[in-house]
């Protein structure tokens, strides 16, 4: 007998007992919980995002679409960098004011060229205000998993207030399984050595996020 | 289940030699009182954490009575992403099963996501026993490995480690393994944790292939999803060829939206943060994103032997959130290594004599190590009733009855000459002559009437047997240890 068969088999054995009182999944499990916490405003859902990132240590910025460009380029040079990973659907304009040598996501890019870039700016596909938490879900204008992984430093958009929801269940509704997702909630962090947390251990040791207003909303 | 640490004495020896190890006592005091704390704050933050909890626990339930449909659709939903589903009936199994899989990559070494599964089988080993290095790349876990040792704790394994300890083993070891530790090192967390960046870092850009387990798998689609804060867990998930994940059969939530709940509850329960720094979701394999080749181990190794407990299957709702060993009087004492095996406190006194039976001496202590005083069930984000089954493992412990093992039902004999009572005594004994290693007593009397309503189990067995347990309240048990001098005037 397969194993496959071995296991089934005493998974079936042991539930002799449950098998007749069937309940559907759909009724088996009682969704009383909140699907968000208290109702904001749209602006509101803005700020407490904004608090959440920061609370985690990430460094947020304000930018209205106008003021974008010159606001990544700002935040590139701040940081000392010289190179920038860019994903290949990332909007042209929003690096129109930085004059780094630009590095493309390729996939045949290998781990340690990655490890040689300072930067990477990506966009994403959503952000949770309740908790904090960007997420990416590899579309053109966030590239690959990695390129936001390797390098130290990330600057991260997100549109606001259209790509903020509220809830992690109002995020989940909105996101697709088959993609792979990254959920960012600040920097990397550790608390491994007496409950101390340090920022950055593997992942970026940076994270940066514009929240941009206005636009045409093609982000 | 693999066996017990080896040598490992049981519960109450153990146990008894960590409270006198005072830099121990004093590192898993300051984290698990630090811990603590904190997740009374995060959870309090959010309204609805008692139907969070409910909706937890019952996605769990149902999942776990439709076993065996769920595993299907879930063998079918990762074959159709482009994975590869293999089934390990135990340990062996699994091992064997890996080590093919690496050794048909044609590389010598993996790097590895904190996995309690990969632990549970001896996974390390197993691949070094074949010449196949495997690198721990978690912070706390890379600690562990760097200092031979065993973790001591769920989500912090290096917990009884401070941090004068960890610089000495990072500047002994690093250099056996790899990039040895910067000149100089001092040690404060922020140069510790840059030493192990620069040391794994090596390891992770040219690993081809990487280990892991998962936090959940989605029926549904197919997603797996693992919970991280470092980065290394996205490290190992991404950057190699070939991605092993080995994960117990338990693990699974039947749809997507499930995660909603999990998601809220776990990093509130764990680290105490509204959410963990990174959680990576994939399903199958993505066209160069990621590992083009991806397998899934799933592993029994005793769990379907706990599903056929009716009291005991519940403590395969458990998520490893690790909130119980926080609020655990004895654990905060012991310490995680004096449980014996990968699961500590109260979650590993009802898993691990479950997984692997109570045939040793050490299982069958493991029911005993705890003052059933509720803590760990009034945190658990699942709800899992952990006295209830300690006591009702320590009936089976003291007076044997029906089990399965192996897929075989068998009737269990009472454990020999109370050789297991015993044992209990001096679990008992050791947690109660230690002042405030007890808060309370109270919830073991009113359980055990609840469940056992003539005697009571293990230590209490003796004075109840010629006893009707009382109507009213009955003596807490504190109060009966003392009155009878730690069991032992009980004419017996
Ligand atoms: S038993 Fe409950 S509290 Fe303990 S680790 Fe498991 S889920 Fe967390």
């Amino acid at each position: 007998m397969s194993s496959r068969d071995l296991i089934l088999g005493r998974v079936r054995r042991a539930l002799a007992d449950v098998r007749r009182d069937d309940t559907p999944y759909e009724q088996a499990v009682p969704r009383g919980y909140l699907r968000e916490h208290g109702e904001l405003a749209p602006a509101e859902t803005v700020e407490l995002l904004a608090e959440n990132l920061a609370d985690y240590r990430a460094l947020v910025h304000r930018a209205d679409a106008d003021g974008l460009a010159e606001m990544i380029a700002g935040l590139l040079h701040a940081h000392g960098s010289k190179t920038v990973l860019v994903p290949p659907g990332l909007r042209e304009e929003w690096l129109s004011a930085t004059d780094l040598a630009r590095v493309p996501d390729r996939g045949e890019s290998t781990a340690h060229e990655l490890d040689r870039v300072d930067s990477v700016v990506t966009a994403c596909a959503l952000a949770i205000a309740e908790t904090g938490t960007i997420v990416l879900d590899g579309s053109p204008d966030q590239g690959r998993r990695r390129i936001t992984l390797v390098p130290d430093h990330h600057i991260c958009v997100v549109r606001v207030p259209d790509q903020v929801v509220s809830s992690v269940p109002q995020a989940l509704e909105l996101l697709d399984p088959t993609r792979p997702l990254t959920w960012i909630s600040g920097p990397s962090a550790t608390s491994d050595i007496e409950l101390d947390r340090v920022e950055g251990v593997h992942g970026p040791r940076t994270l940066e996020v514009v929240l941009v207003t206005g636009g045409d909303g093609q982000g | 289940m693999s066996g017990t640490f080896v040598g490992m004495p049981a519960f109450p020896k153990a146990a008894h030699e960590a409270v006198h190890n005072t830099t121990l006592r004093g590192n898993l005091r300051h984290a698990t009182h630090t811990i603590r704390a904190k997740r009374a704050t995060a959870v309090a933050e959010v309204s609805d954490w008692a139907e969070l909890r409910e909706a937890g626990k019952q996605i769990k339930d149902h999942t776990l009575r439709h076993l065996d449909r769920y595993l299907e659709q879930l063998e079918e939903s990762v074959t159709a992403a482009g994975g590869t589903v293999h089934w390990a009936a135990d340990a062996d199994e699994a091992n064997r099963i890996v080590t093919y899989l690496v050794k048909a990559t044609g590389e010598s070494e993996v790097v590895k996501v904190k996995s309690m599964a990969t632990q549970e089988i001896g996974l390390n080993e197993a691949l070094e026993a074949e010449g196949i290095h495997a690198y721990e790349t978690d912070l706390a876990e890379l600690i562990v490995q760097l200092g031979k040792d065993r973790p001591s704790h769920i989500l912090v394994p290096a917990i009884h480690r401070n941090r004068g300890e960890i610089r000495d083993i990072f500047t002994r070891e690093m250099s056996e393994w790899g990039r040895p530790a910067p000149e100089g090192l001092t040690d404060t967390p922020a140069e510790l944790a840059e030493a192990a960046r620069l040391h794994l870092r090596e390891k992770f850009l040219r690993a081809k292939v990487g280990v892991s387990g998962a936090n959940f798998m989605v029926a549904e689609t197919g997603t797996l999803v693992v919970v991280e804060s470092e980065g290394n867990g996205r490290m190992c998930l991404t950057l190699p060829e070939t991605l092993i994940s080995v994960v117990g059969i338990e693990k699974i939530v039947p749809t997507w939206q499930d995660l909603e709940v999990f998601l809220q509850t776990l990093p509130r329960s764990s680290t105490a943060e509204r959410m963990n720094p990174y959680t990576s979701t994939w399903t199958g394999t993505t066209d160069e994103d990621g590992p083009q080749n991806f397998h899934l181990v799933l592993i029994d190794n005793g769990r379907t032997d706990t599903l056929a407990d009716e009291v005991g299957r519940q403590a395969l709702r458990c998520i490893r959130c690790s909130a119980c060993l926080n609020v655990c009087p004895v654990y905060e004492r012991a310490g995680g290594h004096a449980y014996g095996s990968v699961y500590p406190g109260p979650i590993g006194a009802i898993l691990s004599p479950q997984l692997r039976g109570t045939g040793s001496e050490i299982d069958s202590s493991l029911p005993y190590a705890s003052s059933l005083c509720g803590a760990c069930y009034e945190v658990c984000p699942v709800a899992i009733d952990i006295p209830e089954v300690l006591v009702h493992l320590r009936e089976r412990v003291a007076q044997g009855g029906p089990v399965t093992e192996n897929g075989n039902k068998v009737v269990l004999k009472p454990a020999k000459g109370h050789g297991a009572e015993r044992a209990a005594m001096r679990a008992a004994r050791w947690a109660f002559s230690r002042p405030g290693a007890l808060r309370t007593g109270q919830r073991l009397a009113s359980r055990s009437r609840r469940f056992h309503p003539r005697t009571l189990p293990g230590p209490g067995k003796a004075w109840s047997a010629s006893r009707d347990l009382p109507a009213l309240p009955p003596e807490p048990f504190r109060d009966w240890w003392q009155r009878t001098n730690g069991g032992k005037d009980t004419g017996k």
